[in-house]
């Protein structure tokens, strides 16, 4: 049931009230299925929920400050540690906004290199949403065979770059190191792999009845109400929008690729579980064409200072991460540091009409519909 | 007085030493098989996930059921302030209880019963019904709003899955005419298509009557897909959140009791007990032999139940309360109650 | 209502709405003369007129002190460091900056545009603010996209550093509710009539305002 804008800000929390006997429960900072330093301070009747109230900022960093205090080069290790699963997106936008208010011109190569790695990132980071949303939902198998996937980009992944979780692999102009032939073999192997098991994904989870059962028809999200509170990712394109920052706003080489933008028009949290796993698909595509289209040359561009200066002036660059739509907003005044740096971040956005969307639903549907949010709390909290 | 040593005067008397004895037995085997259960939980969980398991405690990690026991052991039982501290450390007592006298009415072989009541059948499920009331007291007890919330749903659940179960119960009965278990195992003997499961003279929908039963089981013991009590990604972990060291432990193995219960009445009631369904074949064994085969085969069949619901725990999510009760109300109650009817019209025909 | 509305269609409106100073600092592309505006144009006085009003008041406000390098060799980045910013829509290259329509208009207006942008299905991307500490002003930024165009819109304000305060835009766009929170947090920029500004990141009592640039650490 899809509610107009009046109807859903009656329903919610503002102007919920009443005699009925309610009770306050705590649901996090510790508890299994916020995953992390979450809270939701719930107002129950029973088992339904009236008003749910996230509470942020239990890991808040204040990675915006950090920011202002170092110069550009430091500052980018701090990008890989907002949303920890899909750190690349997340770098790249750094050095993104960077070379873009410089015009450092980035190799080919590199940008190469950025596409894939991100791709691949992008298929970890949704493998892990899966997994751990499907074991909110009480089913604790997939997310050991999503990890066992994982495994093999992280295994990728430490081949090039010696991290694990939190890259820091792009440079400024480029890349930290090139890619050898393990990585490209290894990546080449990974694409048909991945295809095989996420047909068996299908058959195991996704047709699965009860799991279908679980999800259909729960937690509408209307496009109104994306508009309102600025969904983006996943979110956005399981409401029929298609949105995708790789298409709205092309960076780095994206238009080069031949590949779709998954959008489901049935507003509920299956049709964001299926789009994530759409994408994984179409992620698996645009890696199979960059690794072919690979070209030899150098990774990273031979002039770039070791102090880089931005002019002044403010830019923003954003892309599209695992969980949607990562934007920098770099206000500069012309010396080695930022003078402002603004994270947007997807995970905020999203929870952010949690609320609202969240008003009259059982709890166990509420916490269903939080794991379609695939939430990553140090991105909310910076 | 004098009344009770007359009845240790006579006879009969061996029935109450038979009785301690299989209490004494069942009191281990509960601990035992609890322990061990977790193990092979562990390890077919783990097999079905593509991990190795328990390792690092004796080969194979054998030695881990009782390396956790004595950590259970070891820890403080915590009353949390506010809480009702009597009905706290009753409820465990109280479920425990009540699962093992269910142990006493199930017969394990053609000699093996501690007990042969009459009533044996309503005497499991009259104790197994303690059970969500335990539940209840403790979750009630602990001052828990997690808690709480299992409660209510513990009880909803435990009313609406007790009606089908009962309705293929009663199914069951009227095919065997007796409420003894004993005598419900002995009329399945002979070959294999003597057990009830293939009594389709008797009951075309006997396969659905078990798929009921086996669903309610799982229903009634609290286990996936329907263990809305535990329900550990929503409620943290229900109406034990608030349950330290043993006092969780003795939950932990009324679970696993009640699941070797529910399992053990479906081998009862459906697959012919302690009979191994060749016929005669194995008639010429001595006494002795014939009980350990019978024994035997119990504990196969037994056994490939519980491996079964294991194995449905790992493979599915949680279903949705409401899901849970309509399953029941709208599909099950009907199944069974046709059944019921069926079942009933053939008997008076035939 | 156009779905799609473009770059110059926006700026049509805007600059219909806030027409930029006669002697332009900056004008990457004369503002076309006020043609028949495409979107069904409101005629609104009220904020026309409150653009007029308000725009000095924030001038006046900040102290003359600022040392605004007006002169016109400054290379042409935008509208940063100037004390008092040109009202007006400007058209500013996607490529070089990463947004098509750049909007400065006066804080009382803020709501009057979120209402319209609202209309023409705009949504809020995020909202920040910057602390102009030498020109004694805060900044706030509203960052807007275009889902179905991809169009990306800046809107800016400034407000005196010393009483910063603007009218709250969550009952348009409801994610500003914690947008405004956590720029509140930051910057100690009161949103008037938001319902709820607590601190939002910030621990519940934080007194303090960690991105001011005046902001010397949290003593207690």
């Amino acid at each position: 049931m899809l509610l107009t804008k009046e109807q859903a800000l009656a329903r919610s929390t503002h102007s919920v009230g009443g005699p009925n006997e309610t009770f306050v429960l705590n649901l996090g900072p510790q508890h299994p299925a916020t995953h992390g330093v979450l809270r939701v301070k719930l107002t129950m009747d029973g088992e339904f929920i009236q008003r749910a109230e996230p509470v942020c900022g239990y890991i808040h960093r204040m990675h915006e400050k950090m920011g202002e205090n170092r110069n550009y080069t430091q500052f980018l290790p701090n990008t890989s540690r907002l949303d920890y699963l899909s750190a690349m997106q997340y770098t790249h936008a750094w050095v993104g906004v960077v070379e873009k208010a410089c015009k450092i011109e980035v190799p080919e190569r590199a940008e190469y290199i950025r596409v894939i790695t991100s791709e691949l990132n992008r298929i970890a980071s949704h493998l892990v949403g899966w997994g751990a949303w499907v074991m909110d939902l009480g089913g604790f198998t997939p997310i050991l065979y999503a990890f066992d996937d994982r495994e093999k980009i992280l295994d990728l992944m430490e081949h090039i770059c010696g991290a694990r979780l939190t890259f820091c692999y792009y440079r400024f102009g480029g890349v930290a190191n090139d890619v050898d032939d393990v990585f490209v073999q290894g990546t080449k192997d990974f694409v048909p792999y991945m295809r095989e098991r996420m047909k068996m994904y299908k058959k195991l989870v996704t047709e699965n009845i009860i799991l279908r059962k679980r999800i259909e028809g729960i937690g509408m999200i209307s496009q109104d109400m994306c508009r309102r509170y600025g969904a983006c990712g996943p979110v956005l394109r399981g409401s029929g929008i298609n949105y995708d920052v790789r298409r709205a706003e092309p960076y780095s080489i994206y238009k080069r690729f031949d590949y779709e933008i998954p959008v489901y028009h049935e507003c509920d949290s299956m049709a964001r579980y299926l789009v994530r796993m759409d994408e994984i698909e179409q992620s698996l595509r645009i890696i199979e064409q960059a690794i072919a289209a690979m070209p030899e040359g150098p990774f990273v561009a031979p002039k770039v200072p070791k102090i880089v200066k931005v002019p002044a002036g403010d830019y923003t660059y954003a892309t599209e991460a695992a969980r949607g739509r990562f934007m920098i907003r770099l206000v500069s005044d012309g010396s080695d540091t930022p003078y402002r740096v603004k994270l947007r971040t997807p995970c905020l956005a999203n929870l952010s009409l949690f609320e609202e969307s969240s008003a009259g639903m059982l709890l166990p549907d509420a916490l269903a519909f939080m794991g379609s949010l695939d939430l990553v709390i140090p991105d909310i909290d910076r | 007085m004098s009344h009770l040593l007359e009845i240790l005067g006579q006879e009969p008397y061996w029935s109450f030493v038979r009785i301690g004895l299989f209490l004494v037995g069942v009191a281990s085997f509960v601990g035992a098989n609890a322990a061990y259960l977790v193990w092979c939980e562990r390890k077919i969980a783990a097999y079905v996930q593509r991990r190795p398991g328990p390792m690092e405690v004796g080969p194979q990690g054998l030695l881990q059921p009782i390396a956790d026991a004595f950590k259970l052991f070891a820890k403080q039982v915590l009353v949390p302030p506010g809480a009702d501290a009597l009905l706290f450390r009753l409820a465990p007592v109280l479920i425990m209880t009540a699962a093992m006298l269910s142990f006493v009415a199930i017969p394990y072989g053609a000699a093996l019963s501690p007990t042969s009541i009459d009533l044996g059948l309503l005497a499991v499920f009259a104790f197994a019904s303690i059970n969500v009331m335990a539940l209840m007291l403790g979750a009630w007890a602990s001052r828990n709003k997690f808690a709480i919330i299992s409660a209510a749903r513990v009880v909803s659940q435990n009313i609406a899955y007790e009606i089908p179960m009962l309705l293929t119960i009663v199914t069951i009965v009227l095919m065997s005419g007796t409420m003894n278990l004993g005598e419900i195992v002995t009329k399945q003997g002979g070959w294999i298509w003597h057990w009830n499961i293939f009594q389709w003279q008797h009951n075309p929908l006997v396969v659905l009557s078990f798929l009921t039963f086996f669903i309610c089981m799982l229903a009634e013991t609290n286990r996936a897909p329907f263990d809305m009590a535990e329900s550990e990604s929503e409620l943290v972990a229900g109406a034990f959140t608030e349950y330290a060291g043993m006092s969780f432990g003795v939950f932990f193995m009324a679970e696993y009791a009640n699941i070797v219960i529910g399992c053990s009445l479906a081998t009862v009631l459906f697959l012919g007990g302690w009979n191994l369904g060749l016929g005669s074949f194995l008639a010429s064994v001595p006494a002795w032999a014939g009980a350990l085969i019978g024994l035997g085969a119990f504990f196969a069949k037994l056994y490939a139940l519980i491996f079964t619901v294991i194995w449905i725990r790992w493979t599915f999510p949680r279903t949705q309360f409401y899901g849970l009760l309509n399953l029941s109300w709208k599909i099950l109650i009907p199944v069974s109650l046709v059944t019921l009817w069926v079942t009933s019209f053939l008997l008076k025909v035939i | 209502m156009s779905s799609s509305p473009t770059v110059e269609q926006l700026q049509a409106e805007f600059a219909i709405l806030y027409p930029p100073p006669p002697p332009a600092a900056v004008v990457e592309k004369p503002a076309p003369a006020p043609e028949p505006a495409p979107a069904p144009v409101v005629p609104k006085p009220a904020p026309a007129a409150d653009a007029a009003g308000a725009a000095p008041e924030g001038a006046a406000a900040a102290p003359a002190a600022a040392p605004a390098p007006k002169p016109a060799p400054k290379p042409p980045v935008g509208p940063i460091l100037q004390a008092e910013p040109p009202v007006g829509a400007t058209v500013v290259d996607f490529a070089a900056r990463g947004f098509n329509l750049d909007l400065s208009i006066p804080a009382a207006d803020v709501v009057a545009v979120a209402e319209r942008l609202y209309g023409h299905e705009f949504s809020l991307d995020t909202m920040t603010g910057v602390d102009w500490l030498k020109l004694g002003q805060m900044e706030v930024v509203y960052d807007y996209v275009h889902f179905a165009s991809g169009l990306r819109l800046v809107v800016r304000c400034r407000v005196p550093r010393d009483n910063p305060e603007l009218p709250t835009i969550s009952h348009v766009f409801q994610g500003a509710l914690w947008h405004e929170r956590e720029t509140h947090d930051f910057f100690g920029i009161r949103f008037l009539g938001h319902p709820n500004l607590v601190p939002f990141l910030l621990p519940e009592d934080a007194t303090y305002h960690p991105l001011r640039k005046d902001f010397a650490g949290a003593s207690d």
